[in-house]
């Protein structure tokens, strides 16, 4: 298997499945879980029938990428039945969705049962947004009010997923939004999981340079189609408002799935009463 | 001598500037950050950096193929290493160049200094090698009464300041031009401040030709090294490198083990992408290759050449299959123009002779993990590094592999040395916490019923994130309740 980080090929999508299996992410289940309603409803809307496995609990990306290989594996494998039928599983999120596609392999890389297993899991593993444009042809008319908007892709969407021209397309199908580009568009935003605590001061830096570029852009807000990057870059903007003593938020986020739902007829989770 | 050399400027004179403990990591990389005028140049020299190497790209799939036939070549070359050296060897023997072996920096320096006390030598003169840093070689000659005068425009800036450089293609590009303009005027006699470039340039010139011409000996790296043919491959821009290995009497060449491959034929493709990578050139202003000291019949060229092969590490980092990877490296310098973190905190931060991220996945193996840790978890895993790499060196799946060295508890039978340096009985236990926690799903489901219901607990300062931002806290409720309220 070709390392993920560099450079991915074209990948072959499935035809329209009846259903998905849907995994949420730790993050989203418990920071975001609107997002996550709204990329549920997003794909039902298209009619396809999603799974929500009961014992979905976390990718284990956290410890592997901090360097307990023992402890993403304890986790990877409690998740390997989680999938039994053959549908393809959507993440909504990138970098979960790369921990899943390639990583988990690897983790249990010293048995090849579960490696098999793993692997096919890893197949039919979609970032949401992927999965929307190639797999759903998604593509409903924009019945939002004019506005500009700038999108931030993760670096594993971009790298691990290669889907950092997915986001765009998806918005360019949305007839009264503008999408407005960022300097330095494909440089992180210094979230990093772990980097984020041990290295605080470079992570700040990076996210500070990142806020700056999203607000030069002019737009109203920033989209982006994973949570970490999501509560990195708006926690970031919020305690610059606070210290500035602003009390509208200077650059609202918004997940994708949110986004496409309510410029496209339907009601996300966060607005419903 | 009527120019200053090189020791002497800075403070620490005839000091080793030695590697600055890399414990210090953090606070170094507190200050760089936020040192404006750093970050500022940082950034508009990789952005032109970047913007150069893009433009020699245009093809994304002929940059592929060129990638996969690099890497493959690299590969090749490492998988007959052992054989390849004993070949190089015998082939530069047969062209009469004196080969010799070094295990650690001392016995490289030792090994130099031989050469250059038999030849009552007084002044080397140097091309650019990060080998002769890494073995902070100026300062064991210099030690010995031994001046060692850099040649490349760069390194004598970074010489003239004391300094280490701080990119590994452009020692010192943090320097302005007028802190350039100021240590010339201070060090070079007669030399009147001016910030002009050209101006500056040929000041260089001028002072470096009349040392080539006093040099005893003359000293460069390699690029590649091709087995067959003996030949050395040395890339240059300023034509000091083909001064340094042709005008003194004496040439040592000095470079890792890694650097061997099998045929001419295989440099063609490196040669083509380290340029492109490194620089953003299509080719290199100068190409040496070198065959031999001067026979009978040629003009010019080194009574006497020599080649130093450096161990210093590489072979632990060959010994592992993956950690092997590392030495793919061609020293482009392209992982470093594009990491986010290197451009934040410059090069010197690091503490390391090669800065960015091919040296937290490097120095490691060289200086040993006890003083290197912190180095591969300074980066947030964005794989700028891996996209890039002319040899898809898998960079952050190796950073990843030295974090769990260095925090694993301490083995008998380690892969590298200082294996467990950062291991902490405490840290682990959180790990073993949190993998039972979402390793066994009801416990999973109870501990996010709990964090989302209390959510009002949840701390308002977090280690780290709260830094920068504003707190992290669970939403009220979670995405599995509002799937069950929807039945």
């Amino acid at each position: 298997m070709s390392n993920p980080s560099q450079g991915v090929s074209m990948r072959t999508y499935p035809l329209r499945p009846e259903a998905v299996y849907f995994y949420a992410t730790c993050l989203v289940d418990m920071f975001v879980p609107e997002a996550g309603m709204d990329a549920i409803t997003l794909l039902e809307r298209e009619g396809v029938r999603v799974i929500f496995p009961e014992n979905q609990t976390c990718c284990g990306q956290p410890a592997f990428t901090t360097g307990f290989p023992a402890e993403a594996r304890q986790v990877v494998e409690s998740q390997l039945d989680l999938f039994p039928g053959d549908y393809p599983i959507v993440v909504p999120s990138g970098s979960c969705g790369g921990m899943i596609r390639w990583h988990w392999e690897k983790v249990v890389g010293d048995d090849p049962v579960l490696m098999a297993r793993a692997a096919s899991i890893g197949a039919r593993t979609y970032e949401l947004a992927e999965f929307l444009l190639h797999v759903l042809g998604f593509s409903r008319p924009d019945t939002g009010p004019g506005t500009t908007v700038t999108l931030h892709t993760s670096c594993s969407a971009r790298r691990e997923m290669g889907t950092h021209l997915v986001g765009r397309e998806l918005l360019a199908r949305l007839t009264n939004v503008q999408l407005v580009h960022h300097d330095h568009e494909s440089e992180c935003c210094g979230f990093g999981g772990t980097f984020s605590l041990k290295h605080p001061d470079v992570s700040m830096a990076m996210v500070s340079d990142k806020v700056a570029s999203l607000k030069a852009t002019g737009a109203g807000q920033v989209i982006t189609a994973d949570c970490g990057c999501m509560l990195n870059i708006t926690q970031r903007a919020a305690r610059e408002d606070l210290e500035a003593g602003r009390s509208v938020p200077s650059l609202p986020g918004e997940h994708l799935a949110t986004f496409l739902l309510r410029r496209t007829g339907g009601k996300p989770m966060g607005e419903r009463s | 001598m009527s120019v200053q050399t090189p020791s002497s400027p800075a403070s620490n004179a005839g000091q080793p500037l030695a590697f600055v403990s890399a414990q210090a990591l953090r606070e170094r990389m507190h200050e760089a950050v936020n040192d404006t005028h750093l970050r500022q140049s940082f950034r508009g020299a990789m952005d032109f950096l970047m913007a150069k190497r893009a433009v020699q790209f245009p093809d994304p799939e002929e940059l592929d193929s060129l990638r996969v036939l690099s890497e493959h070549i690299r590969q090749y070359s490492l998988s007959k290493l052992p054989d390849l050296l004993e070949q190089l060897e015998t082939s530069l023997v047969r062209n009469g160049v004196q080969v010799h072996w070094a295990e650690t920096p001392d016995e490289a320096n030792a090994i130099m200094l031989e050469i250059a006390r038999r030849h009552a030598a007084k002044l080397i003169v140097k091309g650019k090698s990060m080998v002769s840093e890494e073995i902070e070689f100026n300062h064991a000659m210099e030690a010995a009464g031994i001046g060692a005068l850099e040649s490349d425009m760069g390194e004598y800036i970074v010489q003239l300041a004391g300094e280490k450089p701080s990119h590994i293609i452009m020692p010192a590009i943090h320097q302005t031009k007028q802190q350039i303009a100021k240590l010339f005027a201070e060090h070079i006699p007669g030399v009147e401040y001016t910030d002009n470039v050209d101006a500056l340039i040929q000041i260089g010139r001028r002072v470096l030709r009349e040392k080539f011409e006093e040099a005893d000996i003359g000293l460069s790296g390699v690029n590649f090294a091709v087995a067959e043919t003996g030949t050395l491959c040395l890339v240059e821009n300023e034509g000091n490198g083909r001064m340094c290995t042709t005008v003194p009497k004496v040439h040592i060449a000095i470079t890792g083990i890694e650097k061997v491959v099998e045929k001419l034929e295989h440099v063609a493709p490196l040669f083509s992408i380290l340029t492109r990578s490194a620089t953003g050139q299509a080719v290199s202003t100068y190409f040496n290759m070198i065959t031999g000291p001067r026979r009978s019949t040629d003009q010019d060229g080194p009574e006497e050449v020599h080649l130093v092969l450096l161990d210093n590490g590489r072979s632990q980092a060959y010994a592992d299959e993956q950690l092997r990877k590392t030495l793919q490296c061609i020293r482009c310098g392209a992982c470093m123009n594009h990491c986010p973190v290197y451009t934040r905190i410059g090069g010197h931060a690091y503490g390391t002779t090669y800065p960015g991220p091919i040296g937290k996945i490097i120095s490691p193996h060289m200086m040993g993990l006890e003083q290197t840790h912190l180095l591969p978890t300074a980066s947030s895993l964005c794989g700028a590094c891996g996209e890039v790499c002319p040899v898809k060196i898998p960079i952050p799946e190796l950073l990843i592999r030295l974090r769990g060295e260095a925090q694993s508890a301490p083995r008998a039978d380690p892969a590298m040395v200082g294996q467990g340096a950062a291991y902490d009985p405490k840290i682990s236990l959180l790990w073993k916490m949190w993998a039972g926690l979402y390793s066994r799903p009801s416990t999973y489901r109870a501990f996010s019923w709990l964090a989302t219901r209390f959510r009002a607990l949840t701390p308002a300062r977090q280690r780290g994130w709260t830094a920068a931002r504003t707190p992290l806290k669970p939403a009220p409720r979670r995405l599995r309740d509002m799937l069950k309220d929807r039945t």
